[in-house]
């Protein structure tokens, strides 16, 4: 007896690879990226909005900068994303080409009794004496300095850190590093770092938790959630001397003076930056892409939806608090993909 | 006459056939799958053993900025809270599983049992969140600050329970990961005990033997074995949690002689740095802490069936 209709299930399964195939064939000129988490939620926004407007997807994976530049190395993504850029040499060796795609802040966040949000101030080597556990309580002469106005209990401090790897923590050591020569012999600067004292807790969640309640503790998260979820921030002394307040405005401050015109592939990173307005613990983060594509379609298509994101995409960066590039920047972004993204000698973007 | 069709005997051998290499397929696809597993973990952990050589296992270091790596930490993370959570969990397991075979009512035994069966259910990242969002938080304003009052100024074990009051630390994962493994060892007890024969129990109550000199003199030496499978079982998960001790750990690199400090494990560290891991040094040592898990959990299974052999001689003889 034949259980089978052999010719039956020939054109079922004909019929389902076609299907597929089809299938495959719609989602080809999708846009593949993988990368860094912190800017995952505005991609996926963009990503949301650039579908409706062209009906080109963006299947961007947030598996961290680590995994972003592996992926991109693999040649399994159309472009990597990473919260630290790249050194010229690094990319030169790879074929690749990085530019700045969206900034963030990183703001420090303290739970002492009687202190509100905006009241602490703090310098680049206070912060990093609390973090090498040099500091240790409250009412310390070098944080009285600074506050003489206000009444600080002395409460023991406990420093707060991201235990995960992030961009975050390298904004933040990479900071306390630049500000403070004992903290660069004795921890330095990287995604994760050898904390000498503190708690470590995962994510920005986790931190934002973590220093809700304990008493006395310092944290650091991302703006975005220090604003929403109305911590106590601290204000931070600048280079140029200046207390200045965590907001998108410090943030492009801070990416509008920093030198990227002078650096190569730029390879700048935001933090300790001149200007009277700059926050200093702000970051950009970054998209790899190959300088010669073996396939330019794909590229050019993600060098697309990265156009319409610098112009279109502000307002909606704005809502989930993160800071659009400053439009001097934008515009020497354009020229570099157009001088040195090409294949077979012709560039694979131009502006239209 | 019933006689048997050939050609049907025929068939049947063939599928018998068929049958035996498919068991023996899927068996060797498990031997396959771990020697693979083995293979990429000792390939993958070469650099950062070569580079490190023992040191690897021995120093208490790990600092991606300089690229210097030791396992110490987590080994100690690992063990330490598996210990914790041990010592927590197999006499309430113990407690649960002899209450619901011995004594329970029989209208409690369904609940009971479903709840504990449910609590096996509950994903680990559940028990996370709890722990750092309920429980640490309760620790640390009523429990932790008892302890370092009252036990911390005890010589050698207040030594154990020194330092600020965190709420979360080395503690706190071994109360969280006990919760997490009880109902796989209540469960396995309670159905080890079930296979007591009924017989046995009653001729110790016969004998005028009370609840508990039965439980002490039948049921326990009877359920050795399966008691000491139970225990292991929750052991190899204790060992290998992840996301729940990571959110209660504390996540430091450092081995602390309180309880209360923060501390990591093996399977923390690994998920809380391979997706930003940059560097070829960085992500092999991860992945070598990866074989170090992998052979501490081997170890914990050949020391238990070494166990289990020298327990059935005993019972044989």
């Amino acid at each position: 007896m034949q259980f089978f209709d052999v010719r039956r299930v020939a054109r079922i399964i004909g019929g389902l690879a076609t299907g597929v195939m089809l299938c495959a064939g719609a989602g080809a000129i999708d846009i593949s990226g993988a990368g860094a988490t912190f800017p995952y939620p505005i991609y996926a926004k963009w990503a949301d909005a650039y579908k409706k407007s062209t009906g080109v997807g963006l299947n961007y994976q947030s598996i961290g900068s680590g995994g972003g530049i592996k992926q991109i190395k693999a040649k399994t993504v159309t472009f990597g994303a990473s919260d630290m850029p790249l050194k010229p040499d690094d990319l030169k060796a790879a074929g690749l080409v990085q530019f700045p795609m969206i900034i963030g802040g990183v703001v420090p966040v303290v739970n002492v009794k009687g202190v509100g949000g905006g009241q602490l101030q703090l310098d680049g080597p206070t912060l990093a004496s609390i973090y090498l556990g040099e500091i240790a309580k409250w009412d310390d002469p070098r944080i009285k300095k600074l506050n003489p106005k206000l009444a600080l209990p002395g409460t023991a401090i406990a420093p707060v850190y991201r235990s995960d790897g992030s961009g975050t923590n390298f904004l933040f050591s990479d900071y306390l590093s630049k500000t403070s020569p004992a903290f660069k012999t004795a921890v330095g600067a990287n995604t994760s770092v050898q904390w000498p004292v503190g708690i470590g807790a995962k994510g920005n969640e986790g931190v934002a938790n973590m220093t809700t309640q304990t008493d006395g503790a310092i944290g650091y998260v991302e703006y975005a959630y220090a604003k929403q979820n109305k911590m106590a921030f601290v204000l931070l002394t600048n280079k140029a001397g200046k207390a200045v307040t965590p907001a998108s405005e410090s943030f492009q401050a801070a990416a509008a003076n920093a030198d990227w015109t002078g650096t190569d592939s730029y390879y700048v990173i935001l933090t300790d930056q001149a200007g009277a307005a700059s926050w200093p613990i702000t970051g950009a983060s970054f998209i790899l892409v190959y300088a010669h594509p073996d396939d330019p379609a794909p590229l050019g298509e993600a060098l697309k939806f990265f156009a319409w994101a610098y112009k279109d995409g502000g307002p909606m960066a704005a809502e989930l608090d993160y800071v659009p590039l400053p439009p001097a920047l934008v515009a020497q972004v354009k020229k570099t993909w157009a001088a040195a993204i090409t294949a077979n000698g012709h560039p694979v973007w131009s502006e239209k | 006459m019933a006689i048997i069709d050939p050609r049907h005997a025929a068939r049947q051998l063939i599928y018998e056939k068929a049958f035996r290499s498919a068991t023996l397929a899927a068996a060797m696809l498990v031997l396959l799958i771990l020697g693979g597993v083995a293979v990429s973990l000792v390939r993958g952990a070469w650099p950062a053993l070569e580079h490190f050589g023992f040191g690897f296992v021995t120093r208490e270091i790990w600092n991606p900025v300089t690229d210097e790596y030791g396992a110490l930490g987590p080994i100690y993370g690992t063990l330490v809270t598996s210990l914790i959570a041990m010592l927590l969990a197999v006499p309430t397991a113990f407690g649960i599983a002899l209450f619901l075979t011995e004594i329970c009512p029989p209208v409690l035994k369904r609940a009971i049992g479903t709840a504990v069966e449910l609590l096996a259910a509950v994903p680990s990242i559940i028990f996370g969140i709890w722990g750092l969002f309920v429980l640490a938080p309760k620790l640390q304003r009523y429990v932790q600050p008892w302890l370092i009052e009252h036990i911390g100024p005890i010589p050698l074990v207040g030594r154990l329970f020194q330092g600020p009051p965190f709420g979360i630390g080395i503690l706190t994962a071994g109360i969280v990961l006990a919760i997490m493994v009880l109902p796989f060892i209540a469960a396995t007890m309670r159905d080890v005990f079930d296979t007591v024969p009924a017989m046995l129990k009653e001729s110790g109550y016969g004998l005028g033997a009370t609840t508990w000199e039965v439980i002490w003199n039948v049921v326990v030496p009877h359920s050795r074995v399966g008691m000491l499978g139970g225990i292991m079982l929750g052991l190899g998960r204790a060992l290998g949690e992840t996301m729940a001790v990571t959110f209660v750990i504390g996540n430091a690199h450092r081995i602390s002689a309180s309880l209360l400090a923060p501390g990591t494990t093996i399977s923390s560290a690994i998920a809380n740095e391979f997706t930003e891991a940059v560097g070829d040094l960085y992500t092999s040592s991860l992945i070598a802490l990866g074989l170090l898990l992998f052979l501490i959990t081997f170890a914990v299974i050949a020391i238990a069936q070494a166990m289990l052999r020298r327990l059935e001689r005993r019972v044989g003889s």
